[in-house]
């Protein structure tokens, strides 16, 4: 069973309780972008064993959409934090290193 | 005129706790700025209550606030003042960006009340309802098997259980179902 903390109402909500959003951090590609851009932003995402930075919805609960750090493998919740933001928070990013020495954040 | 009926007629049912459909309920969701001096003036005015924090419900004398989300209240009032409430505030608030709306005639409202009403509650949604870590003053969103639904208890230990209109005879049978004799768990004993 998955629990996150929504950093919003603060609820530890169990999975059945939250919807997944995929992979976060995307950067939006648009009119004027590349093909190869506009593909990758539409279609392409990472498939990691291991550290994953994803968004997720508080669906059942107060509505918001917030982003967490988690180990796919082990389930492991490294953190969560606000989805107004373009890079993890440097606690989360010190949670993680802590557990996965040499982990880099993906490009 | 025409006759106000609530979704199931004051359906109600005993069992091990009982169930019963609530009168009809005032309710309104407002959202915008719940940081905002006026929006904070207006709401609190209204009702009497103060200002709930996060996850929490507050009662006055005119009504009940109760955090949604950070940027929306649930504000209940009695149902013969739910239109004037609505009119008087989307006029104080005219200037912000918010929205209020009478949402009374979208819900379902249920009480739960007996010695079992925890565990019955905890049959039914992923949430730690042992005494201590859910008590008097909380609103909890959550789930109730497959459909959204909020719910507070108050200090008697009674559960009011607020839901979607659509899916109220749905609700009212899971907690008829839970609170069946025979099926006490005991949990909270
Ligand atoms: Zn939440």
């Amino acid at each position: 069973m998955l629990l996150l903390t929504c950093p919003y109402c603060g609820v530890e909500a169990d999975e059945t309780e939250l919807s997944p959003g995929g992979e976060a951090h995307l950067k939006r590609f648009g009119p004027g972008a590349s093909d190869e851009d506009f593909e990758a932003y539409l279609f392409l995402r990472d498939n990691p064993k291991g550290v994953h930075l994803e968004r997720w919805r508080h669906a059942n609960g107060c509505g918001k959409w917030f982003l967490a750090a988690r180990c796919t493998s082990t389930l492991e919740v490294f953190g969560t934090y606000p989805a107004q933001t373009t890079r993890p928070p440097e606690d989360v990013l010190e949670a993680i290193r802590a557990k996965r020495p040499g982990w880099e954040m993906p490009a | 005129m025409s006759d106000i009926a609530t979704a199931l007629g004051g359906a109600r049912s005993q069992g091990s706790s009982s169930v019963s459909e609530a009168p009809m309920q005032g309710m309104i969701t407002l959202r915008g700025n719940l940081a905002d001096p006026a929006l904070v003036a207006a709401v609190t005015g209204l009702t009497g209550a103060a200002m709930p924090s996060t996850r929490q419900i507050t009662q006055g004398e005119g009504g009940s606030l109760g955090w949604m989300s950070p940027d929306e209240l649930l504000i209940l009032v009695p149902h013969q003042g739910v239109t004037d409430a609505v009119r008087d505030l989307s006029a104080t608030l005219k200037d912000q960006h918010a929205l209020v709306c009478n949402v009374s005639d979208a819900r379902a409202v249920f009480t739960l009340s007996g010695p079992t009403a925890r565990e019955v509650l905890a049959k039914l949604c992923p949430v730690d309802l042992a005494p201590g870590q859910f008590e008097a003053g909380e609103l909890r969103r959550t789930r109730v098997a497959q459909v959204a639904a909020a719910f507070w208890v108050d200090a008697q230990g009674d559960f009011t259980l607020i839901c979607f209109r659509s899916v109220a005879q749905y609700v009212f049978n899971l907690l008829t179902e839970a609170a069946l004799p025979g099926g006490e768990v005991g949990v909270f004993a």
